[in-house]
């Protein structure tokens, strides 16, 4: 299928000398919640910025749902919303004259109706009357997110959508994500919570320095490399690991009570049955086991220290 | 989905209606300060002093400084609404929906220096009209006298929303309406005609562009000029034509704008 967002050769250097962007090449596929994880500073933000039209490219092209944002900017920007990180409002504006405003400024006629169905899903619909400057930080993100949706985008950008968000409202926020994409939405969120990107995206790219390190489907990413860990419980304590068990990869905890086995989930050699045959032939039995698996956070660890 | 519009009327409106709404949202600031600020010069010039000063050209002094009075207002309110009206969004951040949305740099500046002209032509004829209770009052020139009164909140306007972009601070947002436009306001004659001057000040006063929209605003009221109201309409524009390139070149190059 077409992508919905293409990106090629993108480059931006700002005035000061700063490679913000590499050339860097991606794809977003329609329909899909693709997460951008990157530390701060690694280029999210303005890789955003120049899709949605807010910061000028030094070179390269982006293409977005057949037209390109540069040339074409009218049609490119009428399909998308973006909800940037700070939380950037008029004051003395009503909810409901600053979301209406929102969708004038895109082009699009009145619809009172529309309006009032983007406030009511997002809990907005009692306060449209009320100031924006009288509303909490989390309302305020709701506001935002209600303005970046007046207009029907068909693609949406969050940056940073669940900063310094408590944890009801990121759920309502993650709800209200799928709920989206459910509608045809594609969704572009950046985050430097790896949870975020864990629990919502289909496809993951991490960024650092201003390129594009990996770009991945989640649950490829996790497996090819998650890492897993068995842990076994020891009834009585260990002083050394046998020699006869040297060739695989345990490990003795401090406590020497805990042996920890490392192993990748896609290698074929891994063979649980035959470790634990072997360790019982050594007289080595456990109370209890458990098996963790790497999250995104430590792949991510991983890969961008593996740059430094 | 419908096609984009070619023209994007609806942010037109948009944004025209949500400056419109912070005037009158700050209603005392906008309208009512200048209003009383302005009866004031009446007051003190026309009735306290101008009673004993002799007619100018024929015209009693209360009502010779009416045109430049509103001139004054309409200097300054166009330059700081439209410069205000930019340059907030560039203060809070909101400007990124502007540049993120489907609208042309024309359309922006259609918006903007649109609704500031608007305010200060209301502003001017809110002025006239109070005038109207303290002196007497001749319009020779009716049409002539809205010409002026448009083109210069127009190009005021201008001027402002150009100031706004540039503008880095709130400091640099007062400069030019306090520091050069309200001196070279107060020495173009509003409060007395250049043909009062000393030779010599009277030609540097030539050097002032300010003295040709006054003089030219007043011929429409009183039929009287410092200048030849020919070369007035030149004036004004040539200032137009000047802020609006001004614009253009903005426009082209993204300054301060986009980075």
């Amino acid at each position: 299928m077409e992508p919905i967002v293409s990106i090629q050769g993108l480059t931006k250097t700002y005035a000061s000398g700063l490679h913000a962007l590499k050339p860097l090449d991606l794809e977003i596929r329609r329909g899909e919640i693709f997460a951008l994880l990157g530390p701060n500073g690694a280029g999210k933000t303005t890789l955003i910025s120049i899709i949605c039209g807010i910061v000028t490219p030094t070179s390269g092209t982006v293409v977005a749902d057949g037209h390109d944002i540069q040339r074409d900017y009218r049609a490119a920007r009428s399909k998308i919303g973006l909800v940037p990180q700070e939380l950037t409002t008029d004051a003395f504006e009503s909810v409901w004259a600053t979301v209406s405003f929102s969708r004038g400024l895109f082009g699009l006629a009145p619809n009172p109706a529309y309006i009032e169905k983007v406030l009511k899903d997002l809990s907005l619909w009692e306060k449209k009357d009320a100031k924006i400057m009288t509303l909490s930080g989390g309302m305020k993100r709701r506001v935002m997110i209600a303005k970046a949706l007046s207009h029907e985008p068909r693609i949406l950008f969050l940056d940073e959508p669940t900063a310094g968000v408590d944890v009801a409202l990121r759920r309502d926020m993650w709800q209200m994500v799928r709920g989206l994409r459910t509608s045809g939405v594609t969704l572009i969120l950046t985050t430097h919570y790896i949870a975020e990107a864990e629990e919502m995206a289909d496809r993951i790219g991490i960024i650092s320095k201003g390129e594009l390190i990996l770009v991945e489907d989640k649950a490829t990413l996790m497996s090819k490399l998650g890492k897993k860990q068995l842990t076994l419980n020891l009834p009585n304590r260990l002083a050394a690991i046998p020699s006869e068990l040297a060739d695989l990869r345990l490990k003795l905890a401090p406590s020497g009570t805990e042996l920890i086995y490392t192993f990748d989930a896609q290698d074929a050699r891994t063979d649980l049955p035959t470790l634990l045959r072997r360790l019982t032939d050594q007289g080595i039995t456990f109370k209890d086991l458990q098996t963790s698996q790497s999250s995104l956070e430590e792949i991510f660890l991983s890969l961008v220290g593996d740059r430094k | 989905m419908s096609q984009p519009p070619r023209f994007n009327v609806h942010a037109i409106r948009a944004i025209y209606r949500f400056e419109m709404a912070r005037t009158f949202r700050t209603v005392w600031q906008s309208i009512v300060s200048p209003v009383i600020s302005t009866s004031l010069y009446f007051i003190v010039f026309g009735s306290a002093i101008g009673s004993r000063m002799t007619e100018i050209d024929g015209v009693p002094y209360g009502a010779f400084i009416v045109p430049g009075l509103i001139m004054l207002s309409l200097f300054t309110q166009s330059t700081m609404n439209a410069s205000f009206g930019i340059y907030f969004p560039k203060f809070t951040g909101t400007i990124y929906e502007l540049l993120s949305a489907p609208v042309s740099f024309i359309e922006i500046v259609i918006a903007y220096v649109g609704a500031a002209a608007t305010k200060s032509i209301l502003l001017g004829l809110i002025i006239l009209a109070t005038a109207a209770m303290f002196v007497p009052l001749q319009i020779l020139h009716p049409v002539w006298m809205i010409t002026f009164l448009v083109m210069t909140a127009l190009t005021f306007s201008l001027l402002g929303f150009i100031i706004g972009i540039w503008a880095n601070g709130f400091e640099q947002l007062q400069f030019i309406p306090m520091l050069v436009i309200t001196p070279l306001t107060f020495l173009g004659g509003t409060f007395y005609s250049i043909n009062m001057l000393p030779p010599l000040w009277q030609k540097i006063a030539l050097f002032n562009p300010v003295v040709y929209l006054i003089s030219g605003f007043r011929w429409s009221f009183y039929g009287t000029a410092d200048v030849d109201v020919g070369i007035s309409l030149a004036a004004i524009l040539v200032f137009f034509s000047v802020c609006l390139a001004g614009v253009g070149w903005i426009f082209k190059t993204g300054y301060r704008l986009k980075n």
